[in-house]
């Protein structure tokens, strides 16, 4: 059972400091130093993955290479989730400010900002912004130099290495791992790919101390996250949110009265029905997210719910690998045949088994988490997908 | 086709003739043009030194890089459950009766094109669609109405 209570905290959008003043102390820091105040923080990647954010830093700065790169991860599709674009439009310099103290950490002399096509019209801003911080970074005497390109609409170029195929100017396939980025990342060298919301964490935790952010949330899930809130809600919007609550605790403060499930971590995620809402524990101890909050209530068919999750599956696979590219075609296509009569309720049992296999023979996350939301939604409302 | 030709080159200038370039180099031309021609890939290809079926396997790969013709104005509707449950289905026929075409089609002026999208990134604020870069939220069937409206008269 959860012992944390919903908090709201407000760490990532305070203006209260100086992003100057924050990044001049940060660089002070020695890289042994930065890794180490990360690692202790206990920061985990918040795309959703939720990879220790020190051991990658601390990976890369090991190797020998003498080109490394630091890539942000702008390229926010997973459904449900509008944080980053959030966060890039609000305070970007502590984005850049988060890329610059890894940049130090790892050696890094360059950094890219990859952002997701859908997300243009940020982009005079973040160039001003990003003028501003090539100044800053000039008076502070750091050789950091960011770059910004632009994604053309492909969901999978999210993933790590499909991210780096796409900057290299390939098709957006993700790449057999190992190598791990740490080693082998953008152009094959050493790189340090993190989320946006992640970098500004880091960029947090150099101001506030490893120890601060620590007294938030849970021995699994530190600190805090922004939360994209949508659907059925009177209060959409973007919250930050200290780990480790109860579902039940989230749908109190957010729901509308009515709320029969939570799809918790958008289409890759999985749906949390209202019997389970007081067990589940928001975090990487219990169910994780990297953001994505919809909120359905009793008027919502959940075989809607799902063909929207398999339909966009199936039109953003790469369809490199065949369980993939097959299994979501079948998927669909079973769903809306047990809806129609034309297969017995058993075959959403097969269905499940195509699922399951897909999660064990997909190359990347995209295929291996078609199952989370297939099985959890097929398993909690069995009846809305025959009736 | 001298312009495309002169496009092309520009971009090349800008963007360099590397493996790097040829994404920043698409994307340029769909800015100008809206939509990547054969003539266009093959046009890279020359330029960049590189086969033709490699740009087309890349462009292709891409769902904003499109290699059929497009209007002037392309607008994409989010066809996410979000935006599906705060009335997208309204929004999608109004657009459809306002300009006479359905999803995937191109009014006969190559003014408009009407797709559909995935996540455009504003669950909290659905219906949401773009228009080229231009992102428009809170769509009801009247404001829609207004702003395609505008396009037409306007733009």
């Amino acid at each position: 059972m959860p012992d944390k209570k919903l908090k709201r905290v407000d760490l990532i959008f305070s203006e209260e400091c100086s992003c100057k003043d924050v990044l001049a102390e940060g660089l002070k820091k020695s890289k042994e130093e930065i890794i180490k105040e990360v690692l202790d923080s206990g920061l985990r990647g918040r795309g959703g993955a939720g990879f220790p954010t020190g051991l990658k830093w601390k990976f890369t700065s090991e190797q020998a290479e003498p080109e490394k790169y630091v890539v942000c991860n702008a390229d926010e599709g997973e459904p449900g989730t509008f944080k980053d674009r959030e966060i890039l439009s609000r305070v970007p310099l502590k984005v850049f400010g988060g890329m610059a103290i890894c940049g130090k950490a790892i050696g890094a002399k360059h950094g890219y900002l990859y952002l997701r096509g859908e997300y243009q019209f940020l982009r005079k801003d973040l160039d001003k912004a990003l003028d501003q911080f090539h100044a800053t970074i000039k008076e502070i005497g750091f050789d950091f130099h960011i770059h910004i390109l632009m994604g053309a609409g492909a969901y999978i170029c999210g993933e790590e290495s499909a991210l780096f195929e796409s900057m290299e100017g390939k098709r957006g396939e993700p790449r057999n791992k190992p190598p791990y980025p740490t080693i082998a990342g953008f152009r094959s060298k050493p790189t340090v790919i993190n989320n946006v919301e992640t970098l500004v964490y880091a960029f947090m935790i150099t101001r506030i101390g490893a120890k601060k952010f620590m007294e938030l949330g849970t021995a699994d899930s530190r600190g805090s996250k922004v939360f994209s809130v949508s659907g059925d809600t009177p209060i959409a919007g973007i919250y930050e949110l200290e780990l480790g609550m109860s579902l039940a605790d989230f749908v109190e403060e957010f729901g509308d009265g009515d709320t029969k499930a939570v799809q918790v971590g958008g289409a890759s995620g999985f749906c949390v029905p209202r019997k389970k809402f007081k067990e589940t524990i928001i975090g990487f101890e219990g169910v994780p997210t990297g953001g994505s909050m919809m909120l359905f209530n009793s008027s919502r068919s959940m075989y809607n719910v799902l063909k929207n999750y398999v339909e966009f599956f199936e039109e953003e696979s790469c369809a490199q690998c065949t369980p993939c590219r097959v299994g979501c075609q079948q998927l669909r296509k079973g769903i809306e045949a047990v809806k129609k009569g034309e297969k017995s309720a058993a075959y959403l049992d097969t269905l499940k088994k195509l699922a399951d296999t897909m999660k064990i023979t997909a190359k990347c996350g995209l295929g291996q988490s078609v199952a989370n939301s297939f099985s959890s939604i097929v398993d909690n409302f069995k009846e809305e997908m025959i009736y | 086709m001298p312009e495309i030709k002169e496009l092309v080159k520009q971009l090349a200038e800008k963007h360099g003739r590397t493996r790097e370039s040829l994404l920043p180099i698409l994307q340029g031309i769909i800015t100008e043009e809206r939509y990547i021609s054969d003539a266009a890939m093959t046009e890279v290809a020359r330029e960049l030194d590189m086969s033709a079926a490699l740009v087309y396997g890349t462009a292709t790969f891409y769902s904003f890089l499109d290699t059929k013709p497009r209007g002037k104005y392309v607008i994409r509707l989010c066809r996410t459950i979000t935006c599906d449950m705060k009335g997208k289905k309204q929004i999608l026929k109004t657009i459809e009766d306002l300009l006479k075409i359905n999803v995937g089609e191109t009014t006969k002026d190559n003014k408009f094109t009407l797709l559909e999208t995935n996540c455009l990134g504003w669950c909290h604020k659905g219906p949401a669609m773009l228009i080229n870069d231009e992102a428009y939220t809170e769509l009801t069937p009247e404001k829609v109405s207004e702003i395609i409206g505008d396009y037409i008269k306007n733009k």
